[in-house]
This record gives structure tokens, sequence and C-alpha cells, in this order.
């Protein structure tokens, strides 16, 4: 009986090991709570602004070129 | 060039890709865990800076064949918009080393190559600034384009495959279409790729545009 207990106990130890394997802490933080939305939205702001900007300057450049 | 559909194609790429390259699932690798997601950042700069020297190679030619100002002048620009992005791909590929390598420069062989690649584009703007004439400037510059191109390619493409590197694709090191890059990450990372070319693309075309807008002021 004790051997199995022990056995048992060592298994559930074990475990542990395969938990980790399989997705990383990191990984189930990212998804676990939904804050990574939070980072996504800002960095997709971020990115439309430069590129809004972007179109913005090239509307610019189509006037001065028009001018000269 | 004046055309804007790609550039709106471009913005939804690129968007798109930085939208599912947070969110999509990546496969569990070790070491580099959800670093992994880099790729779809630090690479497509590497991709969009050769092509805009390959642009830069093609106007260089160009120009030794019609002696066209404009041509010396597309090709400066496409430089320039070149070595934005080489910039920020040795400034993320340092970053991502940092955390995954252990160190952010640990002499590896393709870090140290792309930052001889990158020195190899500063001297064509050095050597630009130190001649006066015009026509002697773009003359030289171009040969001198046309032969840091291919020292460019060796120093990125052969010579990291020569020697062990810590890059994967390089020295018996496997790379990352091999095993890392499942159809998931291929969903996201060819339009990241594609996408982050077209806005270099576009970089460089407004750069132009305003470099020519300035010498019809100048004249």
């Amino acid at each position: 009986m004790k051997k199995i207990l022990t056995t048992l106990l060592l298994l559930l130890v074990s475990v542990q090991i395969f938990a980790q394997g399989e997705g990383s802490a990191v990984a189930d933080t990212l998804a676990g709570s939904d804050k990574i939305y939070v980072v996504v939205t800002c960095v997709t702001l971020i990115l439309l602004g430069l590129l809004i900007f972007l179109f913005s300057v090239e509307r610019r450049i189509k006037k001065l070129e028009k001018k000269s | 060039m004046y055309k804007s559909w790609w550039k709106i194609l471009g913005s939804v790429l690129v968007v798109y890709s930085t939208i599912a390259g947070f969110l999509f699932t990546v496969p569990p690798l070790p070491i580099l865990h959800q670093s992994i997601r880099n790729l779809y950042f630090h690479v497509p700069m590497w991709f969009s800076m050769i092509t805009l020297f390959s642009i830069s190679v093609y106007h260089s030619v160009k120009y030794l064949r019609t002696n066209n100002e404009e041509d010396d002048l597309k090709s400066v620009q496409s430089i320039n918009a070149g070595i934005v992005f080489g910039i920020l791909g040795l400034v993320t590929g340092s970053v991502w080393a940092r955390f995954t390598w252990g160190q952010a420069w640990s002499f590896d062989v393709k870090q140290n190559f792309a930052a001889i690649a990158m020195l190899l584009y500063f001297a064509y703007l050095v050597l630009r600034n130190a001649i006066d004439e015009e026509q002697k400037r773009a003359k030289i510059s171009a040969i001198y384009n046309i032969f840091a191109f291919p020292m460019m390619v060796v120093l990125l493409f052969v010579l990291p495959r020569l020697s062990d590197s810590l890059h994967p694709g390089n020295g018996g090191n496997p790379g990352f279409n091999a095993y890392d890059l499942d159809s998931h990450m291929r969903m996201v990372f060819y339009p990241a790729c594609a996408g982050w070319i077209m806005i270099g693309g576009w970089i460089y075309s407004i750069l132009f545009r305003v470099a020519s807008l300035e010498k019809k002021k100048l004249v």
C-alpha cells in the first residue's frame, strides 16, 4: 500500500512537469486574462495613426506637385 | 507609384498581421516560447530592406544607361528608406536576442554581417556627400551601389551559412521552414512580409517625391 501511495505521489509530481511542457506559463497568462486585447488595441491604434499620417503626408505632397 | 490601391492593401496587410501576430496561436517552442511572434515583425524589416536596396540597384543601373537625374534620386531615396528598415531590423533583432540568446549582441555571424552590410550602405551615403559635382556624384555612387548590393547579399545569405550561427537556417541549424513555421504561422508571416514591403515602397516613394520637389525649387 505504501509503495503504491508513494508511486502515485511521485506520478503526481511528474504530472506537473507535463503541465509545464504543454503550454508555457507565458502562453497561459497571455490567453488567461483578456488583457492582451488591450495591448493589441493600443498597437493597432498606433499603427493606424502612423498609416493615416503617411496618407496625409502624401496628400500634402500631391498638393505641392500640382502647384509646381 | 502614384496609385493608392497598393498602399491601402499594404496598410490592411500590416494591420492584419499585427493583430493576428498577437492573437493567433503559435506552436509551443523551447526557449523562444511566445517570442516567436517576433518573426512577424523582425523578419519583414529585413525583407523590406532588401527589396528597397534591389529597387535602388535597378535605378542605379538605369542611371548609368540613361544619365537621367531622376534615376539617381530614386536610387538614393530607396537606400534612405532601406537603411531605416535595416536599423529597425538590427534593433528588434538585438531586443529579441537579449531575451532568447541571453545577450543583445552575442557576436553571432549573421548579426555581425548584418551590421557590416549596414555600414556598407552608410559608406554609400558618406561617399555621396563627399562629392560636390552632381554628375560625378551620381555616377560614382551608382557604381558603388551596384557593387555593394551583391556584397550585402553575400554577407546576409551566404557567409552566415558557412559557419555556426544562432540564427535559424544557418550552419546546419534548420531554418524556420523545416519545423517551426507551421501553417498557422504562414497565414500571418507571408502577409506580414508582403505588407511591410509595400509600406517600405510607399515610404520610399514619399521620400523620392519630396526630394524631387526640393530639387525643383532649387533650380
